[in-house]
């Protein structure tokens, strides 16, 4: 094996490879960027006014004037602090899920995660009571909002072990997988939609309110929570980027590359269903970032997973918070819900990425 | 080396698929094995790296048993070009790179950059190293895919039928290549392939495969007439045409 080490030093020119190494940390940097200015933006919106200097110095709360601090501190901060970790998570989750599915159509929304969380919340507001009190959307309060986040996380945690089992125990296929998550976002559906047609006016307007999705409902305590699990999920798919680029070359090849396929499947399955789930049971269903942010960023960098992984995250991040702005700022003061501005924008813009590359594939 | 003994092996609750399959691979050495569809050629190169795990046999290389080793010291060891291999949008030396993921635990090394590197050169993929492999032509890709392979620097190359989808100047380019390098750094080859003057060619030891159990082993005598029709169920003539053999079927 020496041998192939001791051909002659001479190296090949390797200098478009730097060049196309740089251009894709330019495009992550671009990304970082984005996403720290929109993020201000974002801070900036609302009926308070103030400049983007005070706003940067209240987010570590030292603007002069007190009031600033406790409007950023306490109410925008969260909110754009959930909507980063929120889209970071479904995007890097949507990403791996592609990956070792090996399905362009593999998300949290597809494989059902989102739609058990919905059964979950429509369970804990119709059946346990957890529902909603004030007259208007605008006022709504759910009266247990943090049992109706547990029923949510534990529902589509069930939907991800059901699939998991099948493929531990039947041993089916990726594919398989997908369709049986779609067969099971079914009956999800089924069962919310059975849960509301017992359930009274109040009850159901508290469902649907849930299903639209709010940035909204997070204090600084989920927040953190948010952050502690999205971010520890995220270094281990980090690591794991080898593996995802060996399974883009087949079950076969990945195996004979080293990689234990059933065994990266399976601790990537668990990783992905937690963040989605903590996410989707904190702010509702969110369906289309883990879907298209890798899709987006793919077409600018390729299937590097080295890059796609942060990519297709600082995506996501970028995708809700731009959603939850544009859900903000349309008719001012009332917020439209983030689960439909995100789809409504993002599938447009899909679209028009998906053409414009014309034949590539 | 690699010494394979008494590999059996079926799919759950099917008829057996491989019966008793025993052989050597020598370094620097290309075995051929040959056979009908259907027959179990490539059932059993997947059963040599785990791909598949066999009810019964033994897997050797350098006297190491495959079956007790953990998946990155069997990749450290051997290495797989699939038929037909899917191929994902990595640019060239993306994919090269690959061959180095049962050495790469965090990041990437020196080390590992310069066998890539050396890797490329071998296999005249330098102008492409930054081409995105999907964008490929079929040859090109598969010298890529070899490339990866080779960067494993495995003691032994299992080949799927590597120029089933290759024209005709492909199909001994990239055979010339890739034998070459085998032959430089002693690596054992092990082709499934099915053109039998492409076999005649290039490999030094021929296993027919009949049957799901090894019919014949041995070097290029074994490669008759008789043995040739037995195997393929087609009656063949062989020719010599300036001092090499070439099998044609009989009209």
């Amino acid at each position: 094996m020496s041998k192939l080490e001791q051909t002659p030093p001479k190296r090949i020119d390797l200098q478009a490879y730097e060049q196309y190494k740089a251009r894709n940390i330019f495009v992550l940097g671009v990304l970082f960027v984005s996403l720290i200015l929109i993020g201000l933006l974002s801070l900036r919106a609302g009926s308070y006014d103030m400049s983007l200097v005070e706003i940067a110095k209240a987010v570590f709360g030292k603007a002069a004037d007190s009031k600033v601090n406790t409007v950023i501190q306490n109410m925008r901060l969260p909110r754009v602090l959930t909507a980063v970790i929120g889209g970071f998570g479904l995007g890097i989750s949507g990403c791996v899920l592609q990956a070792i599915l090996r399905n362009p159509l593999a998300s949290a929304s597809t494989l059902g995660i989102s739609q058990g969380a919905s059964f979950g919340a429509a369970f804990a507001i119709i059946v346990l009571g957890a529902g909603a009190q004030g007259s208007t959307v605008a006022s709504m309060k759910f009266s247990n909002p943090l049992l109706i986040s547990f029923c949510a996380f534990i529902c589509s945690m069930g939907v991800s072990v059901i699939i998991l089992a099948l493929s531990r125990f039947k041993k089916i296929t990726p594919e398989a997988m997908v369709l049986a998550g779609v067969a099971l976002s079914a009956m999800f559906q089924g069962a919310t939609t059975l849960l509301q047609f017992f359930a009274n006016e109040v009850q159901l307007a508290s469902v649907v309110f849930w299903t639209f999705g709010d940035l909204g409902r997070t204090g600084w305590k989920e927040v953190r929570l948010m952050a502690v699990v999205v971010l520890a999920a995220a270094l281990y798919f980090l690591f794991s980027r080898w593996n995802y680029n060996a399974l883009e070359s087949g079950e076969q090849t990945a195996v004979s590359l080293g990689v234990n396929v059933n065994r990266v499947r399976i601790i990537n399955m668990v990783l992905c269903s937690i963040t989605a789930a903590i996410v989707v049971s904190y702010i509702g269903i969110i369906n289309f970032i883990g879907l298209v942010a890798p899709h987006i960023v793919r077409r600018f960098i390729g299937n590097n997973h080295h890059y796609l992984l942060p990519c297709s995250a600082l995506m996501g991040a970028i995708l809700l918070l731009l959603g939850d702005l544009a859900a903000r700022m349309v008719i001012s003061p009332v917020i439209l819900p983030i689960g439909a501005i995100t789809s409504f924008l993002g599938a447009p813009l899909f679209l028009y990425l998906l053409f414009k590359g014309g034949g590539r594939k | 080396m690699m010494v394979v003994k008494e590999l059996d092996f079926q799919y759950n609750s099917s008829f057996q698929i491989l019966r008793d399959i025993a052989f050597e691979a020598l370094p620097g050495e290309c075995l051929a094995v040959l056979g009908n569809n259907g027959a179990g050629k490539s059932t059993m190169l997947k059963c040599l790296n785990r791909i598949l795990s066999p009810q019964k046999g033994t897997v050797l290389v350098d006297k190491n048993n495959v079956y007790q080793m953990p998946l990155y010291a069997v990749a450290q060891n051997m290495a797989f070009v699939a038929q037909g291999s899917q191929n994902s949008r990595l640019t060239v030396y993306d994919m090269v790179m690959l061959g180095r993921k049962p050495y790469i635990k965090w990041g990437i090394r020196k080390e590992d950059e310069k066998i890539v590197e050396a890797v490329i050169r071998q296999m005249n993929l330098e102008s492409m190293a930054v081409r995105f492999v999907d964008e490929l032509s079929g040859g090109e890709q598969q010298k890529v895919i070899l490339a990866r392979a080779l960067a494993q620097q495995p003691k032994v190359l299992l080949l799927d039928e590597p120029t089933s989808n290759l024209d005709l100047r492909n199909q001994y380019e990239v055979l010339d290549l890739v034998l070459k390098v085998c032959r430089h750094n002693d690596i054992a080859v092990v082709i499934v392939i099915h053109d039998l003057n492409l076999a005649l060619r290039y490999c030094d030891k021929f296993m027919l495969i009949k049957e799901n159990q090894v019919y014949d082993y041995g070097s290029e005598e074994i490669i008759t007439c008789e043995s040739i029709e037995d195997v393929y169920q087609i009656a063949v003539n062989i020719h010599e045409i300036d001092g090499e053999r070439v099998i044609v079927p009989k009209r």
